[in-house]
Order: C-alpha cells, then structure tokens, then sequence
C-alpha cells in the first residue's frame, strides 16, 4: 500500500475548487480510523463525513480520503460508484427521495412523484435526479426504503415520511423552502 | 382462530414505547444476559467440562433456532463452526442491512423500533462466548435511528462497566458501521466485504467458510438481527420451552410483514406455521381483508426475487407460513414478506392505476 497517488483517476468525478478539510473534520475522520483494526475498513465512514459536510463526493474529496486511508484513489472511486448512496455531483439542498419499489409503487408513490416534480416544475417522466435551478431541492425515485406497510414512504434528506399524501408532500415542500 | 404471538415485539406499540435504553430497562433488560453470564461450567459424567458459552450453544441447538435471514440454517450448528483454535479475535456481525424489498422487519424500523434492547442482550450473550468485537451494519437511510444506535452501543458499554463485567473478560467493543446502501450487503460474505471498505462483491464459498475465514480472515459469524433477538428469548426461556413455540421442525416466532393492498398492512409477529397466507390476508387480526372493491390478483410471498403467486392457484394460497414445509414448493417464502397486489374495482378501470 502507497501513500503517494501514483494513478490518475477515470472520470467522472467532478473537480470541486478550493476543497479543504476543516481541522474539526479531519480530527473526526481520525477518530472513525481508529475504531478499526484495518484502515481500509473506514472508508464508508470516511465517505459519510465527507459527504455530510460538502454534500456530494468530489474528485479532491475521493484523493484526501485515499491519502487518509493510505489507498490508492481507484480504491475509493470504486465506492462512490458502486454505493447508491454516494454522490459523485453536487446535488439540491434539500433532497427529495421516493420510493418506487412495488409495495410504495401499489401506494401511489408515482402520483408523488409527479406532485413533486410539478410543484418544483420538474420532468416526472425522469426517474433520476433532477435538481431545480435555484440548487434547492433534488427529487428522485429510490429503491425500498423498508417500510412497505406505510406506502407511500419518502424521504428528504434524513427525514423520514411514512404513508405521504399530496396535502402532506406540500407540507414537507413549505418547511423546507 | 390464528391470532399474534408476540415474543420479540411484545412492548412495540405500547403507549410511552421508546427505542432506548431506558424504556428496555424497564422492560427488565440485560435480565437474559445476567442469566447467561451467571451459567457455572457444568462436568458431564464422563469427566468433560462444559463451559457456559457452550451450554447456551446447545439450548439454541435445542431450541431449534434457524436463521431468520432467509437461508433457515441451525443458529446453534452454525455458531459451533467457529475455529476457536486459530487464536484469532472472534468477530459477531449483526446483519441489519436487508434491503429485500416488502421486508419491514429488518433493520433500521421495526428491529430496531421494538428489539433494539432485546438485541443488545444478545450482543452480551454472544461475547460471553469470546466473540470479541461486534459490529453492527445498519442499511443505509435513517441516520437518526443510526445515531441512536449508536448511543445505544455506547450505553450498553455503560451497562457492562455497571455490572462490574471486567473489559478483559468481555472485550465488548461494539460498534455500528454504516453501510451505503445496496442490496447485496445482505448478504454474508459480501458484507463483510463492504465492512472491510471494498464493493461488496460476494465472496466465493466453498473453501473458505466465515465461521473460520471471514472478517479480515478471523472466525466471524453473521447473525441476522431477528435471529439475535429470539437467542435472547432462548437464554430466558430455555431452549426446550421455547422449542414449543412453532412447529417441530421450525420453531419460535416470526415477523411477518404484510404491504400491498390490504386494510391493515404492517408487521404481525405469529407462530410458525400458525396461519396461513389466506389468513395474513383475511383475518381481522392481520391484514383485515383487501382495500374496498379490489379483488386478489396475486401474493407474492417473500420479496421480489420469490416466486408470485397468481390468485388462482388456491392450494398454494393455503399452505402454512413454515418454511420447511414450504420449501419444497417454493425457495423463498422464508423471508416472509407478502406484498398483495389486487385489481382496482370495476368502476376504477378507466383511469390508470395508482402505480
């Protein structure tokens, strides 16, 4: 294992000027790698704090954590692409995430969708994300948020909503403007 | 009639339940924990000694406990695969990432809502059997329930401490891992690829099994979350009472999770064997029926990689929720997730349906 980045990494990772790790992150980041006997093993943790405080996973971000781990970037981008939950762009404030598998699917969370996208002007034929213009909110269609008996189910941000009628999606729209 | 049998959920949904410690210790937690720890080495007639780690190994085994993940394996068999030889530390994974959609039991809702506290029993239960560290791999989404699990982690380190349990003796260094989403985490090996900071890519078994070659090659043993809970139940109600439960040859109790188009979806804890889908779907007690004017169009009975069953074919609808019954006709009804899909009524036809 070499601490020196010797290989270039395949985009697409995006560039994101001006990245520096606070101190206090980075004392947190040491801390995670001590809770395992292998670095290596930090390296969701590692992504999860990265990724709560920039928002999204930058090419910077993929080098400092390698650099961290004493990995090679490869080994790290290879996580960003593999784990849904790991943002290669910069995405909304405020993420909207539905859930489309069958049973939130059987609850009507298409109509959801489509109210969302509507309200925010949005594409609904999209199941990606799309962010709004103005950055604020990203909505996209996720997979099983593992809680079928209350479909529709979604999610914004950390937030959880169970069973989401269109009144209710307004209401998560208006606290979070 | 077929009504709950609520061992591993019985405080969820009480009025003042919280997912904490303090509600657990109200509910006499760490009591099957005290138990494990106090078992004294038993001498056999034959001059051989048996540890206490070893005697709860053999309740389990007596108890009848299978794997709750899906696989349906002997808890007990699996745990005396263990090499304890190797001098190797001994990893517990806790498997809480199941992703298998229609699947409300697993991680980081219901298990955690109501068992978190049963869980951390088990935890104890299993260092005591020289597991040295624990980790915990919660699926991704709520970081509220992760944070407090790992509160809970912190406070169940508090407890031992309190109960003058020498580190050295229990080592306990629980600890929650947060996974990233992705369905294959649910599964053993590749889990335990995504602890050790890789894509979680499977392993390819046989030659090397966990119980020996695992987590950074040590003997590691993954235990699915509802699994853990019932060892709890296990150690408080001995294995021959609580192989009473269920059937012969699958006892105890299961999480059976209802979504779909019925009245009352949500999660039922029963007996094994002690209703049958057709009831899940009917009885008041359960999913209390098919939402207004819809007829059945088909079940599908565990997940979406299990085999749908089309409303017609009636002898299957009847067929008990007991894996080792079932298994023979079909492979997955273990996980125990029934989504009902139903027709709109007559009058809906025109429009499109809700999904």
């Amino acid at each position: 294992v070499n601490a020196t980045i010797t290989e270039p990494i395949p985009n697409p990772l995006q560039s994101q000027p001006g990245f520096a790790v606070p101190a206090a992150l980075e004392a947190e980041v040491d801390e995670l790698i001590t809770h395992y006997p292998v670095k290596r093993s930090a390296s969701l943790m590692v992504l999860h704090a990265l990724q709560d405080r920039f928002g999204w996973i930058s090419q910077e971000a993929v080098e400092w954590a390698a650099r961290k781990l004493e990995l090679q970037p490869i080994n790290i981008y290879e996580l960003v692409t593999f784990y849904p939950m790991f943002r290669a762009q910069p995405m909304g404030k405020c993420q909207i995430k539905v859930c489309r598998t069958l049973s939130c699917a059987l609850g009507g969370s298409g109509k959801l969708h489509q109210h969302f996208c509507e309200k925010l002007g949005l594409d609904h034929h999209v199941h990606g994300p799309q962010t709004t213009k103005d950055g604020k909110f990203t909505v996209e269609f996720v997979e099983c948020l593992a809680s079928c008996g209350t479909a529709p189910v979604m999610m914004c941000n950390d937030a959880f909503y169970e069973g989401v009628s269109a009144a209710k999606a307004d209401e998560i729209l208006g606290n979070s403007q | 009639m077929p009504s709950e049998y609520r061992l591993i959920l019985k405080y969820a949904d009480q009025p003042g339940y919280t997912p904490d410690v303090d509600c657990y210790l109200r509910h006499g937690g760490y009591e099957a924990l005290k138990k494990a720890l106090a078992i004294a080495p038993k001498d056999l007639p034959d001059g051989k000694k048996v540890s206490g780690p070893e005697q709860i190994r053999d309740d389990v085994k007596l108890a009848g406990l299978r794997g709750r993940g899906g696989a349906g394996f002997s808890c007990g068999l699996k745990w005396s695969f263990v090499d304890r030889k190797s001098g190797k530390p001994i990893y517990l994974i806790c498997n809480a990432d199941e992703s298998e959609p229609g699947t409300v039991q697993g991680p980081p809702d219901h298990l955690q809502r109501p068992a978190p506290d049963d869980r951390r029993d088990d935890h104890r239960v299993f260092r005591e059997r020289r597991a040295s560290r624990l980790h915990l791999h919660p699926r991704r989404i709520r970081r509220g329930r992760e944070d407090s699990e790992s509160r809970a982690a912190g406070s169940a380190r508090e407890e031992l401490s309190r109960q003058k349990y020498s580190r050295q003796r229990l080592r306990p260094g629980n600890h929650v891992h947060r996974g990233a989403g992705a369905y294959i985490c649910g599964e053993e090996t590749g889990l335990i690829e995504s602890l050790e900071g890789k894509r979680a890519y499977p392993r390819i078994k046989p030659p090397y099994f966990p119980a020996v070659l695992g987590l950074y090659m040590c003997p590691t043993i993954v235990n699915n979350v509802e699994t853990l809970c019932a060892v709890k139940h296990i150690v408080a109600m001995g294995g021959a009472e609580y192989a009473k439960l269920g059937t012969p040859n699958n006892t105890g109790t299961r999480i059976v999770s209802l979504s779909g188009h019925v009245k009352r979806p949500g999660y039922y804890e029963i007996e094994v064997g002690k209703a049958t889908i057709g009831q899940l779907i009917n009885d008041p007690a359960f999913g209390g029926g098919l939402r207004d004017g819809r007829k059945l169009k088909a079940v599908i009975p565990g997940g979406s990689s299990a085999k749908v069953f089309k409303a017609g074919e009636k002898f299957k609808l009847k067929r008990k929720v007991d894996g080792k019954d079932v298994e023979q006709e079909v492979d997955m009804l273990d996980c125990r997730t029934i989504s009902i899909r139903s027709s709109p009524p007559a009058a809906c036809r025109g429009r499109a349906p809700s999904s």
